[in-house]
């Protein structure tokens, strides 16, 4: 038979898709107990029982100085930062794309000024965005925006004129306005889309927050992540990157059920 | 004076002459076939009736009225495929009718109980009572098509567009279509405009059947001329029995 064809049965599956995983873990211990042997105050591969230590201890124990777990209120200001962000982009990004995918005249007006835009690297913006929105909160808002906004508009728009015509000329016959076609036809169909954008798109927003953070912040994971890089502190840097692709995986599975129960129509025909 | 008038319509895309010198008169409740080659125009002569697009020249009135700009709610139409929305469901689909014309394209309360109200009758007409809750997408191609008529009934236009609305059925589906689709029309006396490759469809359904065709050929450009009526079958009145059509128009044989 060719190999295309074979298929792993049911346990087989879950199994071959923990193999990766287990690889490595036991390859990371495996370097990280032949650098700890070699030397013992070896900073750059703690052991295992280290990282889970210092895990249990940054989720639990308060600053200190602050009488806060830093950790959560890491948490707490990057999610806010990139929920504001992401959410923005998602509004701009709808409003903006359905414009360009219905009117013709804000389609002459923006389609090329929004391709041209998604070209710019919105990281190489961050120097101008610290000096117009300051360092606060703002700046890592409007980065996140920048950096993701037309590309997901771009692609809304394309989908919203992908909407077979016979859809939008059906419409107008049973007497349907620009805007009811707008809110009954088009948005409904480009929502599932939609939420497919904010998914692909988060791995950006990560990307710029952690950035933003690093260069300058005082709270969040990407700023503490920097501030302990000074101190070799592998183990916390590890548990907090381990902690935000935890935390990236629930947020993408979550959009995924949200679309999956919101949009049943897009399964009917399966 | 005529129900639908349609005098000297031209239509032209860039340089490219589609249709020239059409005009024809239509009766309230006749039901016209349209017939033709592949690409001569038929689909453009629909969108010109359904006012998606303008003529290049001449005018296009029902009872008299104006030329439209854009499509209406005097104007139903069922295209081959996509004229359903799919995602409503197919009673939502048929409420739609009713609902688009309002200012937020919904119906509350009283009014949309109403409206769900006719639209169970009409389900029931279209035989689809038993998946009023189903998504289109999960529907048979007949079902489907069904649906797209009903709904363009439920609106009541004054004219109902059809462009080869049985074009993907197997041929089974399609006769069933057609006892549907006569019954449907026995019973609202709608003036119809149906497009088909088919011609006996074309006879069987219709009261009259059109035929689009290039009057003549000029050898140099063959876009220079655009078609045009050739041929307006009264075939309720014995008119030529499709058998002998093809001799006259053998370009009908390549559609
Ligand atoms: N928007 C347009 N711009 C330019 N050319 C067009 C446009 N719409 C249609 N045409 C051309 O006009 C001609 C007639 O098209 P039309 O769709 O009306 O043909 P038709 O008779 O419906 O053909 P078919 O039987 O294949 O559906 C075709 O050659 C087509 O390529
Ligand atoms: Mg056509």
């Amino acid at each position: 038979m060719r190999l295309i064809n074979h298929r792993p049965a049911r346990p087989g599956a879950v199994l071959l898709a923990a193999v990766p995983f287990v690889v490595l873990i036991v390859a990371y211990s495996i370097a990280s107990d032949m650098r700890l042997a070699a030397n013992p105050q070896d900073k750059l591969l703690p052991a295992l029982s280290t990282i889970s230590d210092t895990a249990q201890r940054l989720f639990t124990v308060p600053d200190k100085r602050s009488k806060e777990i830093l950790l959560w209120k890491d948490t707490v200001a990057s999610l806010a930062r990139l929920m504001g962000g992401v959410g923005i982009s998602a509004a701009l990004s709808l409003t903006f794309g359905l414009a360009i995918g219905l009117l013709p005249y804000a389609r002459s007006a923006l389609s090329s000024f929004v391709a041209v835009v998604s070209m710019v690297p919105a990281l190489a913006l961050l120097p101008i965005l610290f000096i117009v929105f300051g360092l606060g909160e703002l700046s890592k808002v409007v980065l996140i925006v920048v950096g993701i906004t037309p590309f997901m508009t771009r692609d809304l728009a394309q989908k919203v004129m992908d909407i077979p015509k016979e859809q939008i000329v059906k419409a107008q016959t049973l007497g349907a306005s620009s805007w009811v076609i707008t809110a009954r036809v088009a948005l409904p169909q480009i929502l599932p889309r939609l939420i497919a954008n904010m998914r692909l798109s988060l791995g950006s927003a990560w990307l710029f927050l952690i950035a933003a953070e690093a260069v300058a912040s005082n709270v969040g994971l990407g700023y503490r992540i920097f501030l302990v890089r000074r101190y070799l502190a592998m183990d916390v840097i590890l548990t907090y990157v381990i902690w935000i692709t935890l935390l990236a995986y629930v947020i993408d599975w979550l959009l995924k059920t949200v679309s999956r129960r919101a949009f049943p129509w897009m399964e009917a025909g399966l | 004076m005529s129900f639908v008038s349609v005098r000297n319509v031209w239509q032209r895309y860039g340089d490219r002459s589609i249709l020239e010198r059409v005009s024809v008169s239509v009766e309230k409740g006749e039901f016209i076939s349209i017939v033709g080659a592949s690409g001569c125009g038929k689909s453009t002569f629909l969108r010109m009736l359904l006012a998606e697009e303008r003529p290049y020249k001449g005018e296009i009135r029902i009872e008299g009225g104006e030329t439209a700009v854009e499509p209406n709610r005097e104007r139903g139409v069922v295209f081959q495929k996509y004229s359903v929305f799919p995602h409503m469901t197919v009673q939502e689909n048929l409420i739609a009718a009713e609902g688009f014309r309002t200012t937020f394209g919904r119906l509350h309360g009283a009014a949309r109980k109403e409206a769900a109200q006719r639209a169970d009758q009409m389900l029931e007409r279209i035989g689809l009572s038993h998946v009023a809750q189903h998504y289109p997408a999960s529907l048979s191609g007949g079902m489907q098509q069904r649906l797209a008529i009903g709904q363009a009934m439920a609106a009541k236009p004054r004219i109902l567009l059809l462009d080869e609305p049985f074009g993907a059925l197997d041929p089974g589906t399609r006769l069933q279509m057609h006892d549907f689709l006569m019954e449907l029309r026995d019973e609202t006396q709608m003036t119809v405009f149906m497009v088909t490759h088919d011609l006996e469809e074309a006879f069987k359904l219709g009261d009259r059947v059109l035929v689009f065709d290039k009057p003549r050929w000029d050898p140099q450009d063959p876009n220079l001329i655009g078609a045009t009526i050739t041929y307006d079958f009264d075939v309720r009145h014995g008119g030529i029995p499709h058998q002998d059509i093809l001799d006259q128009f053998p370009s009908l044989a390549m559609g």
